[in-house]
């Protein structure tokens, strides 16, 4: 982090927490999570379904709907608050400041409309272009994501277009107007694998020249891997650890990435049965006091059920997690080594 | 409409026997005997239908039992009173229903909202005689300001008789299209707003809205126009559902339409004028289908484009 502390980070987010008013009590979705990107970097933010990484993209964006609310916490866009503005303001920043790529390129274009008129019409809301100009600078960015023949495909409709040239279609509309962050959340989990990494490079190739800050929401290691600078790993609503990717693939500090990173198949191993984290993620009414990893961690001390970590400082990373703090614990771990149910609290010595 | 026209003609063949209600009750054999041969009626059956769908076809429906006159010119005569009445309504209950529907989309929690969501569960459940007769009870009877029957004086245009052109002829038009179109705009309304709260729900209006556009561009032209298709069909039946409901509406404001030349035919079982509308009715069906159908082309390219040119498409 020494090498961002010149600039101020694009996106800034300190102790947010967000809030469901349900019939049965107020639920927390998000609890407590800060983070911040530096520009151009791409911050990769990973989870099982649940853990919040959507729901953050969304609450940034501004289209947190009913009952969700941000409760707590700040959203600082280059250093200016953005989650107190009015609807209106907020509105201006989306898409010029802001840009979102959603998950199925296939449903994310409105069927009705040709490409270039949904470009046209967000290039014209927020620059003061003429219809001519906006339609050069459209087909300029349809040929920078890689669209063979813009000229001709601009007045086509998306159902002439394959999943993976309408997900490029998607990511220049969301990078158009050059925004400072685009908020990905899970850009490639509809496509095919050959067509997610073509996605990807156009992703991270644009946002390399445009010097665009990135989240990159995905449950797909092997998308952060190629793809972020740094990643943050979210269980339940909070942040778990926080560090460069090579750290938090090679050498993850907290249990919950360790199992994560242990449930990817390699090549190189040949196992007959996928290590897994036992049992499921708790349910948002019921996250247990402490940890919230306590009841599924293999480490578990008696301090994880009751005193909630946060996040602490080790090596490069950041790991919500008590072990860290423990010398005895601090193990160099590889990611072969396997865990072994909820009962390995005596292995660790033999891990060490 | 070849089947309708058989329904239509099987059925009338065996509901009663028009010789009876035509002549004097003192009539002979040989006066009857004539009767039939003129009308045709002492051929086998398939011949008679054979008759009538060639005879059909030419647009000749042979002459009305009770009238004793042509039944196209019948039907010519009424026809343009019927159409007035029908797209009037269909009018009145897209241009109403389509903005209530709309409203009651975007401002859900709003008490007129509310309102408009009650009043239009009454405008599904109250029958179209009942509005039509409170209505001349309030506005006729009670207060005088329209007349109770009638079209008022209409413009003869060609063939056309309009009562659009005269005062008499608008004010003789408002009560029964109020009554004809009351239910549809309910209908449209529910509709329209269901259809935009789904579509309002999908990924392609959020990432608009991602995009930044204002609520005015995402609301009308993104999510109105995903809406439209289900309106058109629904309209276009709906048509059909208005000619239907038209022979009440007629008959209670005695509006001379076919509607009513249809309810008068039956209580005289007069049969070429009772077939002869249920084939003009299909054949409107049929129309009408048709131009919905095109419609879809104009409003989805997705099933414009596929037809012709597929240049980039492979």
């Amino acid at each position: 982090m020494t090498a961002q502390e010149a600039t101020p980070p694009v996106l800034d987010i300190r102790d947010l927490h967000i809030e469901f008013d349900t019939r049965r009590g107020v639920l927390k979705a998000i609890d407590g999570v800060s983070m911040q990107i530096a520009p151009g970097e791409i911050l990769g933010v990973v989870g099982e379904s649940g853990a919040g990484k959507s729901l953050t993209g969304t609450a940034i964006t501004g289209l947190l709907e009913k009952p969700g609310r941000i409760s707590t916490g700040e959203i600082r866009l280059e250093g200016k608050r953005i989650d107190n503005l009015s609807q209106e303001q907020m509105r201006r920043l989306r898409g010029r400041e802001i840009g979102a790529i959603f998950q199925d390129p296939l449903t994310s274009l409105n069927p009705l409309y040709t490409i270039g008129h949904q470009l046209v019409e967000t290039i014209r809301t927020h620059l003061p272009m003429s219809m001519k100009e906006a339609r050069q600078h459209a087909i300029r960015m349809l040929e920078e994501v890689g669209l063979p023949a813009p000229e001709t495909r601009i007045d086509q409709y998306p159902h002439q277009f394959s999943g993976g040239m309408r997900q490029r279609v998607v990511i220049a509309l969301a990078l158009c107007v050059e925004p400072r962050l685009v908020i990905a959340d899970e850009p490639t989990t509809a496509l095919d694998v050959s067509v997610q990494a073509q996605i990807i490079a156009v992703l991270k190739r644009l946002c390399r020249e445009k010097g665009t800050a990135v989240m990159l929401v995905t449950h797909d290691m092997g998308v952060i891997a190629e793809a972020a600078d740094r990643v943050a790993v979210m269980y339940a609503g909070r942040l778990v650890e926080v560090g460069p990717v090579a750290d938090v693939v090679k050498q993850a500090k907290h249990p919950y990435t360790r199992g994560l990173m242990n449930s990817i198949p390699t090549i190189l191993n040949d196992v007959d049965r996928l290590e897994q984290i036992e049992g499921s993620m708790p349910r948002l009414a019921a996250i247990p006091d402490g940890c919230a990893f306590n009841p599924r961690c293999p480490h578990v001390l008696s301090r994880c059920r009751t005193e909630r970590p946060d996040l602490i400082a080790v090596e490069n990373s950041e790991a919500a997690c008590w072990l860290v703090e423990n010398p005895v614990i601090h193990e160099r771990h590889t990611p072969a080594t396997p865990t072994t149910g909820p009962v390995a609290d005596h292995c660790r010595g033999a891990n060490a | 409409m070849l089947a309708v026209a058989f329904i239509a003609f099987s059925m009338f063949s065996f509901v009663g026997d028009p010789v009876t209600n035509m002549l004097p009750q003192d009539a002979t054999l040989e006066q009857r005997t004539a009767l039939q041969e003129r009308l045709g009626l002492n051929e086998s059956l398939p011949v008679q239908f054979g008759k009538f769908v060639t005879n059909a076809v030419q647009g000749n429906f042979g002459i009305s039992y009770r009238n004793q006159r042509l039944v196209s010119d019948l039907i010519a005569e009424r026809f343009p009173a019927t159409m007035e009445l029908v797209f009037a309504a269909v009018v009145m209950s897209l241009v109403i229903g389509i903005p209530m529907g709309v409203y009651t989309a975007l401002k859900r929690d709003s008490w007129l909202s509310h309102l408009l969501q009650a009043l239009s569960l009454t405008g599904i459940s109250v029958p179209t005689f009942v509005t039509g007769i409170l209505l001349i009870l309030v506005f006729s009877v009670w207060l005088n300001w329209l007349p109770s029957f009638g079209r008022g004086e209409v413009v003869e245009l060609g063939w056309w008789s309009t009562g659009l052109l005269t005062v008499s002829g608008i004010k003789a038009m408002i009560m029964p299209v109020i009554t004809l179109s009351l239910f549809q705009i309910t209908l449209i309304m529910r509709l329209v707003r269901a259809e935009m709260l789904e579509v309002l729900k999908t990924d392609y209006i959020r990432f608009a809205r991602a995009r930044g556009l204002t609520n005015r561009v995402v609301n009308f032209s993104h999510a109105l126009r995903n809406t439209l298709m289900p309106v058109i069909t629904i309209t276009g039946l709906q048509i059909g559902a208005l000619i239907a409901f038209a022979i009440i509406t007629e008959t209670v404001f005695q509006w001379p339409g076919m509607g009513l030349l249809f309810m008068q035919a039956v209580s005289f079982v007069d049969i070429p004028v009772m077939s002869a509308y249920l084939v003009m009715v299909s054949l409107i069906f049929v129309v009408i289908n048709t131009i919905v159908d095109m419609l879809y082309f104009v409003v989805d390219p997705r099933l414009r484009v596929d037809t012709g040119q597929n240049k980039a498409g492979a």
